[in-house]
């Protein structure tokens, strides 16, 4: 029998996977990007479970809401990503010191 | 047999998600993030939301993997060069991911809000239920505003992708529309006038 515990933990798990996968591929932007998206995976799924064992439909609209505006955010995220290499011709992160502050 | 469902597809999901972030080459991380993404939408068919579980799909693996896709072919990447670190980095990872695993698995499983007894599953909707007019009807009368923005969001990023990668290069050739359009007949046609040729018998 599946219960809620089942599917937190999962998305659990992936969320952890990506922090690690924040800390382990620190240079390179777009393993950086992906595992954005893989936290935004781990949390849908938190609102889709808790959506389906409280019988609340408001969790899938929120869902939709999040996929929206990731999506948003990844077009405008490789945009500058793009702009980026065009004009340092690196996407190595420790490179990107030119920001005086 | 739901059980067994569900295991099989978070394996899936937790091994690709896992090489994800341990492989080299930047195609094959977005791959194995489009693994992911397919294991994910079938544990969302699951739990029954199943228009979200499609829209991940066309999405995410249609649209936003692919842009990831095409920004990854674009760039001229050095990977060894950004590779280097990964080992010194892991004992750090390591122990941040399973700080962090045991801190939500202490709020989630040790807490006394979510725990396993409380929430047993719900009964299965009969077959002829519509999880999208359901969804529709509460985005189009209760979220209606946050629909709208969510589509003046969208908007947004049209325009700030676009704008920020559109580059003039000077020394292009590019096609004036508004004269094209604009054009008379004058300007195109000359009509000039010819003296005509001399006879031959008043050249001699």
């Amino acid at each position: 029998m599946l219960t809620l515990t089942h599917f937190l933990v999962l998305s659990a798990i992936v969320f952890s996977i990506s922090i690690a996968g924040v800390f382990i591929n620190r240079k390179n932007i777009i393993i950086l990007l992906m595992c954005v998206e893989l936290m935004l995976l781990a949390v849908n799924t938190n609102f889709i479970a808790f959506s389906h064992y409280l019988n609340d439909t408001a969790g899938q609209v929120f869902v939709f809401f999040i996929l929206t505006v990731a999506a948003a955010e990844a077009a405008i995220g490789l945009a500058i990503l793009v702009v980026l290499f065009r004009n340092k011709r690196t996407i190595n992160v420790e490179e990107l010191d030119s920001l005086k502050g | 047999m739901e059980t067994i469902v569900f295991y099989v597809f978070s394996a899936f999901m937790v091994l690709s998600a896992l090489m994800v972030i341990t492989v080299n080459n930047p195609v094959r991380a977005a791959f194995f993030l489009v693994l992911t993404f397919f294991a994910s939408a079938a544990i969302w068919l699951l739990l029954e939301a199943e228009f979200l579980a499609v829209i991940l799909i066309i999405v995410y693996v249609g649209a936003v993997m692919v842009l990831f896709l095409f920004v990854v072919m674009m760039l001229d990447i050095n990977i060894a060069e950004l590779k280097a670190g990964f080992v010194k980095n892991l004992p750090l990872a390591v122990l941040v991911a399973l700080a962090m695993f045991g801190t939500i698995l202490f709020v989630v499983v040790g807490g006394d809000q979510f725990g396993i007894d409380n929430f047993a599953p719900p009964a299965r909707h009969a077959a002829d239920y519509s999880n999208i007019s359901e969804l529709g009807q509460l985005l189009y009368t209760e979220y209606v505003y946050s629909f709208e923005i969510a589509a003046v969001i969208l908007l947004v990023g049209i325009i700030a992708a676009i704008s920020l990668t559109l580059r003039r290069r000077p020394n292009t050739r590019h096609q004036k529309v508004e004269e094209q359009v604009a054009v008379k007949s004058e300007d195109r046609l000359r009509v000039v006038k010819l003296e005509p040729h001399a006879r031959k018998e008043e050249r001699k």
